[in-house]
């Protein structure tokens, strides 16, 4: 077992190297002189050519490739992803202080869809053929095919436009309200995103259950008198439950995509709304870094997965 | 959009098996004198809910094809004079923020919208069956190799991709397919190498195999004719994730760059309170079309699943 979690995580570093190789060489390739991006526009009227060649021999960008790769690779790997072309902040903290925003939504939309999916999921799979696994199915198919974006532009119509329930944008209002006053904000992007999740995770909670409630243990608990309702809890549901740790955390990346799109609706301030404008600016060294987040972010939740996935199921081989 | 994988591939395996042995072929003894192909149409035809989504589909594509002739005038000719005009007699959807007639150009947008969807879904499905069948017939460190790949990609979101691509290379169409089609051929490749290795082990592929076929021979012959009806459900459902894709990434400003128009890039001006608030046709057609698509495509691509492969219905 430690031996397989060891080289898991070997192969995952080995991977994060090359998705670090593949950005690094689009970077190179993308169009642009990464001297004249940084220098501002009144810089670059007065500095001559001659001062454009010291400044790239200054940031070794006459070197050979891969001593800039190895450089550049340092630097990540420290913690120094450069300074943003637009404000020459450093990418790090850019990233830093919009990563607790991002994690405040996508962990309420996790539990929003939980708290749907696993109720939602085992009726319909214990009714199944009845009103709510048809009422399941369709929700399930009905947010897989529904724009994320244009929901939240009807929650916003209805909810703050029409009613003046909930602020329309955000995360707190200037004069601040605390608590109360961010959850307004956050109850209807967490809540779409949510419902975007709860979704193909019904779908997996009734499939598995299903499998589960024919299964000979659960006829033997039958046959021993336990009523349906403590069939399920106390043994089928918890059997099934054990591999959503795996697929909850395999959709974490794509919860992320989803909050990329939310924030930039809502005008959230998270990771996603920066990426979108540095891409908007052109802005380089901030989308390379969003990237490696998020690279890393891919990696950590496929490991986990694996290794969850081998320790609670022992029939898992581990190879 | 994606769907889960469960992270196993014995399930994979299992469930082609399974597919294969129920397939196409052997349908009982009543159905023994129609073709797998027949039965299949049989099956999908009494499907009212996939034949209603088949029929808005065609109902669009003949939309999309006869553009010129149903938006009746031009979606690029800008009228500075009638901006955000409400829907009338003349524009039926009234005009947007730079005086462009509404309908024209969600009709124009059909195109955009459906091409990239289809191509995306094309590329994908070449890519992942070459991958799936390739790594199921070798096997080895390759196939294991191939296949970390497709899970990786599988779980890679593809905004980030297009992130990535957009904003070092530039947005445009072919990124936009290229990108979309790169987190989408994991599906086809898995599903692929899981027929690929069900088939591996019949008789007629040992009997092919020992006349002298080659790989490319038993691929073509034999491994994608086997995988052909799944191969079509796992492309349409594609399609609904890539047009979904497409409207998410556009509506970003990374995918389809205006004045060109796609449903997604329709709804960027739905970005402002005043545009939300007090102009809904310029955000609620397109909004409505993305949706009355991805539905009927999905519906269409659920269907065809339940008709290939009858066992496999309810399921998942």
């Amino acid at each position: 077992m430690a031996a397989f979690v060891v080289r898991r995580i070997l192969v995952n570093i080995v991977v994060f190297m090359l998705i670090g190789i593949g950005v690094f060489l689009l970077v190179r390739a993308a169009p642009g002189d990464p001297v004249r991006m940084m220098i501002s526009p009144e810089d670059l009227q007065e500095g001559s050519e001659q001062f454009i060649q010291a400044r790239r021999a200054e940031l070794g960008l006459d070197d050979p490739i891969l001593v800039q790769y190895a450089r550049w690779l340092l630097d990540a790997i420290s913690g120094d992803l450069g300074s943003s072309f637009l404000n020459r902040e450093p990418v790090s903290g850019l990233l830093l202080e919009r990563l607790g925003p991002t994690v405040l939504l996508m962990s309420t939309a996790l539990g929003i869809s939980l708290l749907i999916a696993v109720p939602l999921g085992t009726i319909a799979a214990v009714r199944r053929n009845t009103g709510v696994d048809y009422a399941a199915a369709a929700l399930s198919l009905g947010v897989i095919s529904v724009p994320s974006f244009f929901l939240g532009i009807t929650a916003i119509y209805v909810f703050s436009l029409q009613l003046g329930w909930l602020p329309s944008s955000g995360m707190s209002t200037p004069d601040g309200g605390g608590g109360a006053d961010v959850l307004k904000h956050l109850i209807m992007p967490a809540a779409i995103l949510g419902l975007a999740a709860a979704g193909p995770l019904t779908r997996y909670v009734r499939g598995s259950l299903i499998d589960e409630l024919s299964a000979d243990y659960v006829r033997t608990a039958e046959a021993k008198g336990g009523s349906l309702a403590r069939v399920v809890s106390r043994h089928a549901l918890r059997n099934s439950l054990i591999p959503l740790i795996t697929i909850v955390m395999i959709n974490i990346p794509q919860m992320l995509a989803g909050a990329v799109v939310l924030e930039q609706v809502f005008a959230w301030p998270g990771m996603g709304q920066l990426a979108v404008r540095a891409v908007n600016t052109q802005d380089y060294p901030v989308i390379v870094g969003f990237a490696l987040y998020v690279a890393a972010l891919v990696l950590v939740c496929n490991l986990v997965a694996d290794i969850a996935y081998a320790v609670v199921d022992p029939r898992v081989k581990v190879t | 959009m994606s769907d889960l994988r469960p992270s196993l591939d014995a399930a994979d395996v299992t469930a082609a098996q399974e597919a294969v042995a129920a397939g196409p072929g052997t349908g009982g003894p009543s159905s023994s004198r129609r073709s797998p192909r027949a039965m299949a149409a049989r099956r999908f035809r009494r499907n009212k809910v996939a034949v209603g989504g088949a029929i808005f589909l065609l109902v669009l594509l003949v939309v999309a094809l006869l553009a010129p002739l149903i938006a009746g005038q031009s979606p690029y000719s800008v009228d500075l004079g009638a901006i955000r005009q409400p829907p009338s007699a003349e524009h039926w959807l009234g005009t947007d923020a730079s005086g462009r007639d509404v309908f024209a150009r969600l009709v124009y947008a059909a195109r955009v919208s459906l091409m990239v969807g289809v191509f995306a879904a094309l590329l994908a499905v070449l890519v992942g069956t070459l991958v799936g069948a390739v790594a199921g017939l070798f096997g080895g460190w390759l196939d294991t190799a191939l296949m970390r790949t497709a899970d990786m990609m599988l779980s890679f979101p593809n905004i980030v991709v297009v992130i990535v691509l957009a904003g070092l290379l530039g947005p445009s169409i072919p990124i936009l397919v290229i990108a979309i089609a790169a987190s989408e051929w994991p599906t086809a490749a898995r599903m692929v190498r899981g027929v690929t290795l069900a088939v591996r082990e019949r008789e007629y592929l040992h009997a092919a195999r020992v006349a002298g076929a080659s790989r490319g021979w038993l691929l073509r012959k034999h491994i994608v004719p086997a995988a052909m009806g799944q191969i079509v459900v796992v492309g349409t459902l594609a399609v609904a994730g890539a047009i979904l894709s497409e409207a998410v990434l556009s509506f970003l400003g990374l995918g389809v760059q205006p004045p060109q128009a796609s449903w997604g890039n329709m709804l960027n001006d739905a970005q402002s309170l005043t545009v939300i608030q007090s102009m809904p046709w310029l955000w609620l057609p397109p909004g409505l079309a993305i949706a009355a698509t991805v539905l009927s495509v999905n519906f269409v691509g659920d269907g065809l699943r339940d008709a290939v492969d009858p066992r496999q219905s309810g399921r998942s």
